[in-house]
C-alpha cells in the first residue's frame, strides 16, 4: 500500500506553488475583482499557458503532456490556494475531461490540442435556474443540429470559445458541443458573489451543435463529468482551506489584545483546531478521490462525493472563521479574507451544492451495499 | 498511489489470515448479547495472547529479543486489519503492551526487561497505568500521591483514579510526587508497582453508564524498592511523556456503531428514505472515511521510515463525537421505544443504547476533546500556550481544589 503522492508529483506541486506565489498574487486576483470589464487575468493566463499546465492530463497525441489525474490534482490544489483568476477549471476539469471521456476521435483531435495550447477555452453549461439542473426537465433543447434556450449562469461563459451543454433531446437528455463564437449565441456577463471568476448568461437561438456520445446519454454523462470535476475542484477547495488556516494562524499569533496574542485564548485555539480537523478530513478524502480518479476505480462515485463534501465543508468553515479570527479587519475590502469566502462559495455550488452530493453519496452507498 | 499489497505484504496477510481463521470466529458470528465476560473471558484472552506470542504475532514490530516478530510497520498494519475481522479477545493487554511495557523497555534496567517483558507479551501478567487522580485529570502533573524515601524503599500513600483493569492487573506503572517543594512538573518520579501487594486496593468506579470497567486505586503505606524506579528521581514527567506518546498510537480504534451500522438499521426500519437522515448519514460517512484514510496516510509515512506528521491527532475528536451523535440519532429514530435497553428484544441488541451511555466517557478518556484541541493548536499550529500560573511555583504553595 502507498497512500501518498510520489516525489515527482510533490515536486510538481512545490514548483507550482513557487511559480504561483510570484506570478499569481492576491494583487493579481484583485486586478480582476476591481475591474468589472475584465473576465480573467490575461497575464496570469498567459503564464499558465506557457507552463503547459492546461495539457497536463491531455494525451501527447492531442498536444498534451500525457501525465495523469494525480498530477492534475496536485496542480489543482495550488491553483485553489492561489485563487487563480483564470478559466483553468472550466477549460480543463470540465471541458477537456468531458471531451476525453465521451468525445469522438474527431472531436478530440479538433479541440484538445487547442485546450492544451490555450487557443481553445472550454466551459460547461448546465444550470438554467434555481436548483441543480434535472436532466429530465431541461429547457434548452437540441433538434439534432442546433440548440435553443438559455443557460444561466455559466462559469467562464463569456470568455470561453467552446462549451459542453447539457440539453434536452426528444424525451431524454444529451450533452452537446457548441462553438460559442458561432451565430445564434448571445452572451451577457452576469454579476455574482465571486467576481474574480467571470460568469455569463448564454442564450442559444438555433446555435449549431454536435452531440457528445449517443442521444439520451446526457444524464449519465453529466454525472460522469461532475464526478471528475468534483475531485479536481475538491483539490482547489483544499488548497484554499489550507491557506485560510495559515492566514488565521499567523494573524492569531501577531494580533495582541488584552496584553497577549489572541491565539493564546482557547476560543481561538479551538476554532483553529476545528479548522485543522476539517482540513485533514478533506485532505484524506481528496487523496482517495485522486486515487479513484486516476485508476477509474469502481469506488469513484462515493470517493468523488466524499472528497467534494469534505472539501466544501472545510473551505466554507475555514473561509468564514478566517474572517471571524481577523475581527473587524477581516471584514474590510483591503484584507484578503473575503476573496477566499467568495471563492469558497463558488466552488461549493458550481458543480452541485453539498445537499446534491450528499444524496449522490448515499445512493452510491446503497448501490455498493446492495451489490 | 496504490492500495495493493506488495507480494511480500500479500504473503504476510495470507499467513496472518490463515492463523486467525484457524483459531477465532469471524466478527459478528456471535450476537452481542452472548458475548463472553468475566473469568471465562480472561481465560480465553490469556490463551489467545499466549498463542499469538508462540507464533510471533503478539507484537509485530518489537525486536525478536523481546519476543516480537521484528516485522515492519506495514506488517503491523496488516495484522491489525486482519485481526479486526475476527472476534479477538485483546482488550486486557492493550494498555500494558501499548503503553506500560514500552516505557519499561525505554527506562527499565536489564533485570526489569528480563523479568517483565516476555511475561506481559504472553499475557501471563497484565499491566495498568496509574497516572490520573481525583484532582489531576487533564492537569495530570498536578497529582498528589506521595512517595517518601525510607532506606532502600519508597513509601507510597495516595489515590489514583480511572485506572482501566486495575482489579485484574499484576503490575502497574505509577507516577508519584517525590518532591512537593519543586514546581509541579519537576517533583515527579515513575515506579513499577506490584498491584497484588498489601496496601494496594482497587475499587471499581460505578460509572454513569452503569458499568464498572474502571477503578480507583488506594495506596496505603505501600513499599516500592528504589530499584523499581523508572528514570531518575524528579524526572517522572519525562518518562510519562514517553508513555503518553505511545497512548496516542494505542487508543483510537472503532469504538462502537458507525455509519454502516446505523445505515443497516435505517434500512430495516424504513428511515433510510428520510431526507434529513440521508444528509446525516453522508456527513458521518465523510468524517469516518476521513479518519480512516488519514490513518492510511500515517501508515504510508511509517512504512517509508518517515516520522508521521500530526494528522493522526484528529482521531478521537472525530470518533468519540460521531459515536455519540450516531447513537443519539438511532435512539431518536426509534422514538419512545428507543429508551428501552433490553438486549434480547431491542434492535441491534441495544448496541446504540449501550454506546449512547458509553460515548460521554470516550470524549473524556485519554485526553478530553478540549485538551486534544489545545494540543493541535499548540503543537501543530504553534499557537501560544495557555496561561500557566503554576509553572514555576513550588507545588506545595499552589492553590488546589
Amino acid at each position: 500500500m502507498n497512500f501518498d503522492f510520489s516525489d515527482d508529483q510533490k515536486f510538481l506541486g512545490n514548483e507550482a506553488r513557487k511559480f504561483l506565489s510570484a506570478e499569481c498574487t492576491t494583487q493579481h486576483v484583485r486586478d480582476v475583482l476591481n475591474d468589472d470589464a475584465i473576465s480573467h487575468h490575461a497575464g496570469v493566463w498567459q503564464k499558465v499557458v506557457e507552463m503547459g499546465w492546461l495539457g497536463t492530463a491531455i494525451p501527447e497525441e492531442f498536444g498534451g503532456l500525457g501525465l495523469g489525474a494525480l498530477e492534475l490534482c496536485v496542480l489543482a490544489e495550488e491553483m485553489g490556494r492561489a485563487l487563480a483568476p483564470v478559466p483553468f477549471a472550466s477549460s480543463v476539469y470540465f471541458f477537456a475531461e468531458g471531451l476525453m471521456q465521451a468525445g469522438s476521435g474527431q472531436q478530440k483531435a479538433a479541440l484538445l490540442p487547442g485546450v492544451a495550447s490555450g487557443d481553445v477555452i472550454g466551459c460547461y453549461a448546465a444550470s438554467e435556474g434555481p436548483g441543480h439542473p434535472d436532466p429530465a426537465r431541461l429547457s434548452v433543447t437540441f433538434d439534432g443540429q442546433t440548440i435553443s434556450g438559455r443557460k444561466l449562469p455559466v462559469t467562464d461563459g463569456d470568455v470561453a470559445t467552446h462549451a459542453l451543454v447539457l440539453v434536452r433531446e426528444g424525451s431524454g437528455a444529451s450533452i452537446v458541443l457548441v462553438d460559442l463564437t458561432a451565430e445564434g449565441v448571445t452572451r451577457t456577463p452576469v454579476k455574482t458573489l465571486e467576481p474574480t471568476r467571470s460568469h455569463a448568461e448564454i442564450c442559444f437561438d438555433k446555435a449549431p451543435a454536435e452531440r457528445l456520445g449517443a442521444a439520451g446519454e446526457g444524464a449519465a454523462l453529466h454525472d460522469a463529468i461532475l464526478n471528475q470535476a468534483a475531485v479536481l475542484l475538491a483539490f482547489e477547495q483544499l488548497g484554499g482551506a489550507t491557506r485560510c488556516l495559515e492566514m488565521a494562524t499567523d494573524y492569531a499569533k501577531e494580533r495582541h489584545a488584552f496584553g497577549r496574542p489572541i491565539g493564546g485564548n482557547q476560543a481561538i485555539k479551538h476554532k483553529l483546531a476545528d479548522m485543522y480537523v476539517k482540513n485533514e478530513v478533506a485532505r484524506s478524502n481528496c487523496y482517495f478521490g485522486a486515487w479513484a480518479l486516476s485508476t477509474n476505480a469502481v469506488e469513484l462515485p462515493e470517493a468523488a462525493a466524499a472528497s467534494r463534501l469534505a472539501a466544501s465543508e472545510a473551505f466554507w468553515f475555514a473561509s468564514k472563521e478566517n474572517i471571524q479570527t481577523h475581527g473587524g479587519m477581516g471584514f474590510t475590502w483591503e484584507v484578503d479574507c473575503h476573496l477566499f469566502y467568495r471563492r469558497a462559495k463558488l466552488l461549493a455550488v458550481q458543480a452541485g451544492a453539498p445537499a446534491v452530493w450528499k444524496e449522490k453519496l448515499v445512493r452510491a452507498l446503497e448501490l455498493r451495499n446492495a451489490a | 498511489m496504490d492500495f495493493n499489497d506488495t507480494p511480500e505484504e500479500a504473503e504476510f496477510r495470507a499467513e496472518a489470515s490463515a492463523f486467525l481463521s484457524q483459531h477465532l470466529d469471524p466478527k459478528g458470528a456471535r450476537p452481542l448479547r452472548q458475548r463472553i465476560a468475566g473469568d471465562e473471558f480472561m481465560r480465553q484472552a490469556k490463551a489467545w495472547q499466549a498463542l499469538k506470542a508462540d507464533n510471533q504475532f503478539a507484537q509485530i514490530t518489537w525486536p525478536k529479543e523481546w519476543g516480537g516478530r521484528g516485522g515492519s510497520s506495514m506488517q503491523n498494519v496488516i495484522w491489525g486489519q486482519e485481526e479486526a475481522k475476527f472476534d479477538a479477545p485483546t482488550g486486557p493487554f492493550t494498555i500494558g503492551l501499548g503503553m506500560c511495557i514500552p516505557t519499561v523497555i525505554a527506562f527499565g534496567s536489564d533485570d526489569h526487561k528480563a523479568r517483565y517483558v516476555k511475561k506481559a507479551l504472553r499475557g501471563e501478567e497484565i499491566w495498568c497505568q496509574l497516572f490520573s487522580e481525583p484532582s489531576a485529570g487533564s492537569d495530570v502533573a498536578g497529582l498528589k500521591t506521595r512517595a517518601v524515601r525510607d532506606g532502600d524503599d519508597w513509601v507510597i500513600n495516595g489515590q489514583k483514579v480511572w485506572t482501566s483493569g486495575a482489579h485484574y492487573s499484576d503490575y502497574g506503572i505509577l507516577l508519584v510526587r517525590t518532591d512537593p517543594k519543586a514546581p509541579k512538573h519537576k517533583g515527579l518520579t515513575m515506579f513499577i508497582v506490584n498491584m497484588k501487594q498489601a496496601g494496594v486496593e482497587a475499587r471499581p468506579i460505578h460509572q454513569a453508564s452503569g458499568g464498572r470497567e474502571f477503578n480507583e486505586v488506594y495506596f496505603t503505606d505501600v513499599r516500592i524498592p528504589d530499584s523499581d524506579r523508572l528514570g531518575e528521581v524528579g524526572e517522572g514527567w519525562k518518562v510519562a511523556i514517553v508513555t503518553l506518546m505511545n497512548e496516542r498510537l494505542a487508543v483510537g480504534g472503532s469504538p462502537g456503531p458507525d455509519w454502516s451500522e446505523i445505515m443497516d438499521y435505517a434500512k430495516q426500519s424504513g428511515t433510510i428514505t428520510d431526507g434529513a437522515f440521508r444528509e446525516n448519514l453522508a456527513d458521518w460517512y465523510v468524517a469516518a472515511q476521513g479518519y480512516k484514510l488519514t490513518k492510511l496516510r500515517t501508515q504510508t509515512a511509517l512504512s517509508r521510515g518517515q516520522t508521521p506528521g500530526p494528522e493522526n491527532s484528529i482521531g478521537k475528536i472525530i470518533t468519540a463525537n460521531q459515536l455519540q451523535d450516531i447513537c443519539n440519532s438511532a435512539i431518536e429514530m426509534q422514538d419512545h421505544y428507543g429508551l428501552m435497553t433490553d438486549t434480547e428484544t431491542m434492535p441491534a441488541d441495544a448496541l446504540f443504547q449501550q454506546s449512547f451511555m458509553w460515548a460521554p466517557g470516550l470524549r473524556i478518556a485519554g485526553g478530553t476533546d478540549e485538551i486534544l484541541k489545545n494540543i493541535i493548536a499548540e503543537r501543530v499550529l504553534g499557537l501560544p500556550q495557555d496561561v500557566r500560573v503554576d509553572k514555576s511555583v513550588p507545588f506545595d504553595e499552589l492553590k488546589q481544589g
